[in-house]
């Protein structure tokens, strides 16, 4: 398989990238900071990426961008057949309350640009006969809380994109797989205190491997997360509000 | 609902400070850990520790200080390059031997050294410079390093290797992470067949029958253990299970399969009554006993074969809330058979040693000023953490290891009092000066150096 995966070098999709670098496929990174590229192409030609890990500019804040990424990333590995968007930006609630520039930021990436991406990649994928876009919502999405409801908020309208996007495209060969991480120890979470069920970024990347061959359109990861929202998203939400959520 | 639906979805802001221990689970420390990406030094000159998966037991990835800074190296693990012609492995310190062998096993590489455990860095593997099953046949992990990258105290990136910054590399190979932050190792992997190993066993009646069988075994084994009972007493001191196996080729092997990894979590401190000395001399007992003396052998997966512990995750939680002391020291082949006996029995009479305790003949010592193992043999065992007690017997053994010219593993201690230590270490002048060259203000600390070094708290 031939995927560009954005976002490579770091937590989540580094481990991602080595999953599929490790089971053959050809890679190629758009990304925004290209001074780790070198490091990570090394490490995923290493684990048994075919061919060499080509990149090329992507900023998910610029969308202005994406049609030449797009395109470089058809002409490196001589069209893709797969997306897979693992960037996004993450602060605190009291940060982005704080600061409406950074929560603008955060709102355009994480929705905007991710959407926007998706949206252009599938009808490229489609035109040429299906494919497959994959990118990371968040638990967080599921259901509002009060204290990381602007973040939620950017992953929740993601969520509906994408599964709007494979009601779409479906038929035409181009599924979609929506990834709902609950809390990951990553770089993006080191201000944080693990909760329990932390996950591990390498079983996240080993489940949504999994959902990219088997057709699965959600993958809670880890899976216990997939029963704890079904009892959450069932609350009332008169009791959420007096827990506090 | 409210508390545990409000942690389980919304992580507090992390308090600054985490406890901070090392495998045995004491001492425990408070320090400001960071898990950078991509391994440098932090602006400023404040001290720090290096940090890998925190397998050592005692304090030396501890930080120096309450609140110090501690810099964990395990997401900065990618692999540079691999050269399949020469075994050629060229990676950050914080790739792990788990992800080495889940990587190299399948394409036919294996380490070349593996401690006891495969949840240890590349980068620990070099500064406490790790010793194997194959030690008397191949050296310490030292010995397979071509060249290491460090970020030394004045802020430089030094590139060293045992022909170049010669005596930097010697000062860093089992130098406890206190030369200079270790960034980037290459080191040489070895050929294998698959992932299958022999296994032969054998039971052994006493100390000089499981001596004597290291020492035969040695020849023709590259790799050879003893587990024993030490428990037992008098005539029966040293009694135990001999093993040695290598590494089968494919006919041998034939056409198993790979079992499914089986791991079980232990999920919570155990109480301390559970491994009281009645329970642990007949486990002893029954795990001698059951194999009795015949030789057996067999084929097993080099999981099996070399980390039967992994498999239980977070086992140091059977030693309840205060941990476990572990102990290793190593004794010199020129002081005999005599001195391991001694520190057998007194620990069986003192009743506190736990689960078998571990025996190896060692080969020849490294170049390296502070690389724990010397021509001889090695004992290491779990002491469950009772206190004083406990850290008066650690004392009362390192008098007698001292005695026969014998030194203690830092990557196991935490209690080892400085002149001892000193003693001990007939080279540690010389690393103690390559050090004050490096690293003159101490930027490289840990709570361990506080204590054997006397470097400032």
């Amino acid at each position: 398989v031939k995927v560009a995966i954005v976002g490579a070098t770091r937590g989540m999709g580094r481990a991602l990238a080595r999953r599929l670098a490790e089971r053959g496929d050809a890679l190629f990174a758009p990304l925004r900071e290209p001074a780790e590229l070198t490091l990570s192409a090394q490490d995923l030609e290493a684990r048994g990426a075919a061919g060499a890990v080509g990149h090329a500019h992507l900023d998910l804040g610029q969308p202005d961008g994406f049609p030449g990424a797009l395109d470089a990333a058809d002409r490196a590995l001589a069209r893709v057949d797969a997306l897979v968007v693992t960037g996004g930006l993450f602060a605190r609630q009291e940060e982005l309350a704080a600061d409406s520039g950074r929560l603008a930021a955060l709102l355009h990436a994480n929705f905007t640009g991710t959407v926007l991406l998706c949206q252009q990649t599938a009808e490229r994928l489609a035109a040429r006969g299906g494919g497959l876009i994959c990118a990371f919502a968040s638990v967080a999405g599921d259901r509002a809380r009060r204290s990381n409801y602007l973040y939620g908020a950017s992953k929740a309208g993601l969520a509906v994109f994408l599964e709007g996007l494979d009601h779409k495209f479906r038929a035409q060969g181009l599924r979609t797989v929506c990834v709902k991480p609950g809390f990951v120890k990553t770089g993006m979470t080191a201000d944080l205190a693990p909760p329990p069920f932390a996950g591990e970024p390498d079983a996240v990347a080993r489940q949504v491997v999994a959902a990219m061959t088997d057709g699965r359109h959600e993958v809670y990861a880890p899976g216990i997360w997939r029963a704890i929202m079904l009892v959450i998203r069932a609350l009332p939400r008169a009791v959420l509000r007096r827990a506090q959520f | 609902v409210d508390g545990a639906v409000e942690r389980l979805i919304a992580p507090a802001p992390e308090p600054a400070l985490e406890d901070v221990a090392g495998w045995g689970r004491y001492p425990v420390g408070r320090g400001r850990v960071e898990r950078p990406e991509h391994l440098d030094l932090p602006a400023g000159g404040e001290p720090l520790v290096p940090r890998g998966l925190g397998r050592a037991y005692g304090d030396a990835a501890v930080p120096y200080a309450p609140g110090g800074l501690v810099v964990e190296s395990t997401r900065a693990d990618r692999i540079r390059s691999f050269d399949p012609a020469s075994g050629r492995l060229h990676c950050e310190a914080g790739l792990s031997l788990a992800e080495i062998l889940r990587v190299f096993v399948p394409r036919g590489w294996f380490p070349p050294v593996t401690p006891g455990t495969k949840f240890v860095t590349v980068g620990a593997c070099v500064a406490c410079d790790v010793h194997g099953k194959n030690h008397h046949r191949d050296g310490s992990f030292g010995a397979f390093v071509e060249r290491l990258s460090l970020c030394t105290a004045d802020g430089r990136r030094v590139e060293c290797g045992p022909d170049r910054e010669r005596e930097l590399f010697l000062a860093t190979v089992g130098g406890m992470g206190l030369t200079g932050l270790i960034v980037d190792v290459t080191l040489r992997l070895g050929r294998i067949e698959g992932p299958w190993m022999v296994l032969e066993t054998q039971g052994m009646p006493s100390l000089d029958a499981m001596l004597e069988g290291l020492r035969l075994s040695a020849a023709h084994w590259p790799y050879t253990v003893g587990w024993i009972d030490c428990l037992a007493r008098g005539a029966s001191v040293g009694r135990g299970i001999l093993m040695r196996g290598r590494h089968a080729t494919q006919v041998e092997a034939g056409l198993r399969r790979l079992p499914r990894s089986r791991h079980i979590d232990v999920p919570f401190d155990a109480p301390e009554w559970l491994l009281n000395p009645l329970f642990m001399r007949w486990f002893n007992r029954l795990y001698a006993w059951s194999h009795g003396t015949a030789l057996r052998r067999r084929i097993v997966s080099h999981d099996a074969f070399f980390y039967p512990l992994d498999a239980v995750g977070g086992w140091n939680r059977l030693y309840g809330r205060r941990g476990l002391l572990q102990y290793q020291c190593v004794l010199p082949r020129a002081a005999g058979p005599r001195p391991v006996a001694i520190l057998l029995e007194r620990l069986a009479v003192a009743g506190a040693a736990s689960f078998l305790a571990v025996i190896k003949d060692c080969g020849p010592a490294s170049d390296a000023y502070l690389s724990f193992p010397m021509e001889g043999t090695t004992l290491a065992l779990d002491l469950p953490n009772r206190g004083a007690v406990t850290e008066a017997l650690i004392h009362d053994l390192n008098a007698t290891v001292v005695e026969h010219g014998g030194r203690v593993y830092l990557a196991k201690d935490a209690v080892t009092r400085p002149e001892d230590f000193a003693r001990m270490m007939p080279r540690l002048p010389e690393w103690r000066a390559v050090r004050d060259r490096w690293d003159p203000q101490r930027r490289f600390r840990s709570a361990q150096s506080v204590r054997v070094l006397g470097d400032p708290a």
